[in-house]
């Protein structure tokens, strides 16, 4: 992979100066311990133990394969449709196993939302789209309003306002994925799940995603996938690093949890040599 | 076009380039050219054997059928004294019973039997397995078979209904069932995965997600599954004579009593008599169940293209 030297200058000053104490003074939201998926008896991610805090944005960086995907899919219990996957360890949110025995995924689901790698509006209207939530959810108050609230905090209201009833899939890929954050911000999260939200998007619709994400953790704990490092210095507050271990016979690979710090610290200062080599960009 | 300003050199250079990219573009081999006139000209020559023996069949049922092709063909019940006058009226209306029997019944049976197998059956488990091996095998078992099945379980046996048109709209229901469900199978599985994990990680449950993103997705391919399993059904003739279609039903049919006949059946027991008249009458017979296949069809495919349109 080729990417540039990050300059730590620009770090410093994008970086939103949260220190880490300030961080972890705040609500852990998810409190990950111990946790390993395995599909179909090999695993993919091992050992992982972190803690996400409220109203922070927190990224997982790492090459690709190393799991990065598949541990975002467990805080909403995603990995449950894949009939293969094995989650272990515990992931509590707010204090309670997520994996509990009389836990509800359709419950998890609804507070804990989903942004995925390619923009997938329904086949449906603009309004149908984001009324899709509220609707199944027999959620109370005027639909029109809450569509319209949910388009103005996704920066849509104004591109779409006029044109409600036409075809989601009309709307560039950029307007899709902001209708994908719309969509579940209409029915009030409490987390948004982001996989590389911006990996299939051009420059100026990744600068518009990255500029809500900052304004979007006032209200809502955002944890995101990206394999963009320039992305997770400019809108994280904390970073964690994932990396592959190779087996010593080459035939399993499987991700670990290598660093996990502010993202300051990881991208200037990092405690292990394997993100220091990924960040300035040895690594590939 | 080259501007006005620019250099004869330069000119001649952009044309020469041109020509080259043109030659790298349009050089393909000798051997290549033929191989694929002698393929397109294969492909063209199995078409036209399939629409040959169909042209044949519409061009002869018209030439023989044409001096029938008048309003008592559909209005007259069916006799075997005068064929002058005689007709089908009763036959369509038992075909036409028959059929609407059997979208009523495969509609919902085999768009459920599809929902469970795609949505919710775990291909692990041996029973879901054998349950998909035998729906493959069922699709391919003669017509006549389910006949005898109709008449021991549906006519006699448990349900004893008699010899009626809901016994033969539940007997060929069950002929075309196989086809409904596989190729619902078919319309559901290529609903994009994005769609239904957009919906789940909204808080949407399974049956949501299926009711309201999946199925209205899916609705024309089932609708495709659908049209098949009915022009399959209409022509049958072979089972629905086990199970009563009576061949001289001059009265009206009904769904739960008394005789009945169905278009195939009376074709069939027309062609097979010795006079000309009735060849006649059996060919203008061909020409009305194509137009009512023809008609079924055409609605199917409207109401395809409806739902296409409304995404």
């Amino acid at each position: 992979m080729q990417t540039p030297q990050i300059d730590s200058a620009r770090i410093a000053e994008t970086s939103h100066g949260l220190e880490r104490s300030e961080i972890e003074r705040r609500e852990k939201v998810f409190t990950v311990s111990d946790l390993a998926v395995h599909y179909g008896g090999m695993p993919a991610i091992e050992e992982v133990t972190l803690d996400v805090h409220r109203n922070t944005v927190t990224a997982f960086i790492g090459p690709s394969g190393c799991g990065k995907s598949t541990f975002i899919r467990c805080f909403n219990r995603m990995n449950d449709l894949i009939p293969a996957a094995k989650v272990s360890g515990t992931v509590l949110y707010h204090g309670a196993d997520l994996y509990g025995r009389d836990v509800d995924p359709v419950e998890v689901r609804r507070r804990i939302g989903m942004v995925f790698q390619k923009p997938n509006p329904f086949p449906k209207s603009i309004y149908d789209n984001v009324a899709f939530g509220p609707r199944v959810l027999s959620m109370k108050g005027s639909l029109d309003e809450r569509v319209e609230g949910a388009l103005r905090h996704a920066a849509l209201w104004e591109e779409v306002k006029d044109r409600l009833k036409d075809s989601a899939l009309g709307l560039s890929g950029g307007q899709q994925q902001r209708l994908c954050i719309a969509r579940c911000l209409a029915v009030e999260p409490d987390v948004i799940l982001m996989d590389e939200p911006a990996s299939a998007l051009d420059p100026i619709s990744t600068t518009r995603i990255e500029d809500l994400m900052h304004g979007l953790k006032r209200e809502y704990t955002i944890v995101i996938v990206t394999h963009n490092m320039q992305q997770a210095a400019r809108v994280a507050d904390m970073t964690a690093f994932f990396s592959v271990v190779v087996a010593e016979d080459g035939s399993a690979r499987r991700g670990v949890l290598v660093e996990y710090d502010t993202t300051a610290k990881i991208f200037t200062t990092p405690s292990d040599k394997r993100t220091e080599d990924y960040v300035t960009g040895r690594f590939g | 076009m080259a501007d006005e300003g620019t250099p004869r050199s330069a000119q001649l250079a952009v044309a020469g380039a041109r020509s080259a990219t043109r030659d790298a573009l349009t050089a393909s081999s000798h051997q290549d050219r033929v191989t694929g006139a002698v393929f397109f000209a294969l492909l063209l020559l199995g078409l036209g054997t399939a629409l040959l023996g169909l042209v044949t069949i519409l061009i002869w049922s018209f030439v023989e059928g044409a001096p029938r092709l008048d309003a008592e063909l559909i209005t007259n019940g069916p006799s075997t004294l005068s064929p002058e006058t005689a007709g089908f009226r009763t036959a369509i209306l038992g075909s036409i019973y028959v059929i609407l029997g059997v979208i009523v019944l495969i509609v919902p049976l085999g768009v459920g039997a599809a929902i469970y197998l795609e949505e919710y059956a775990d291909p692990e488990r041996w029973w879901n397995r054998v349950i998909e091996l035998n729906i493959q095998n069922l699709a391919g078992v003669p017509s006549i078979v389910y006949g005898i099945l109709g008449l021991a379980f549906i006519v006699r046996g448990p349900l004893d209904l008699g010899f009626v048109v809901a016994a033969a709209s539940l007997t060929v229901a069950l002929l075309v069932l196989p086809t409904v469900i596989i190729a619902s199978r078919e319309a559901i599985r290529a609903v994009p995965r994005s769609i239904r994990e957009g919906a789940l990680a909204l808080g949407a449950t399974e049956w949501q997600t299926t009711s309201r993103q999946v199925l209205p997705i899916a609705v024309p391919g089932i609708l495709t599954g659908v049209i098949l399993a009915v022009a399959r059904a209409i022509g049958e003739a072979a089972p629905l004579l086990l199970v009563g279609a009576v061949t001289f039903a001059t009265f009206n049919p009904s769904l739960f009593e008394g005789g009945y006949s169905t278009l195939p059946v009376l074709i069939y027991n027309y062609a097979s008599r010795p006079q000309e008249e009735f060849r006649v009458l059996a060919a203008a017979g061909v020409i009305v169940m194509l137009v009512l296949l023809l008609a079924m069809n055409s609605f199917a495919v409207w109401l395809r293209n409806r739902y296409e349109q409304n995404w």
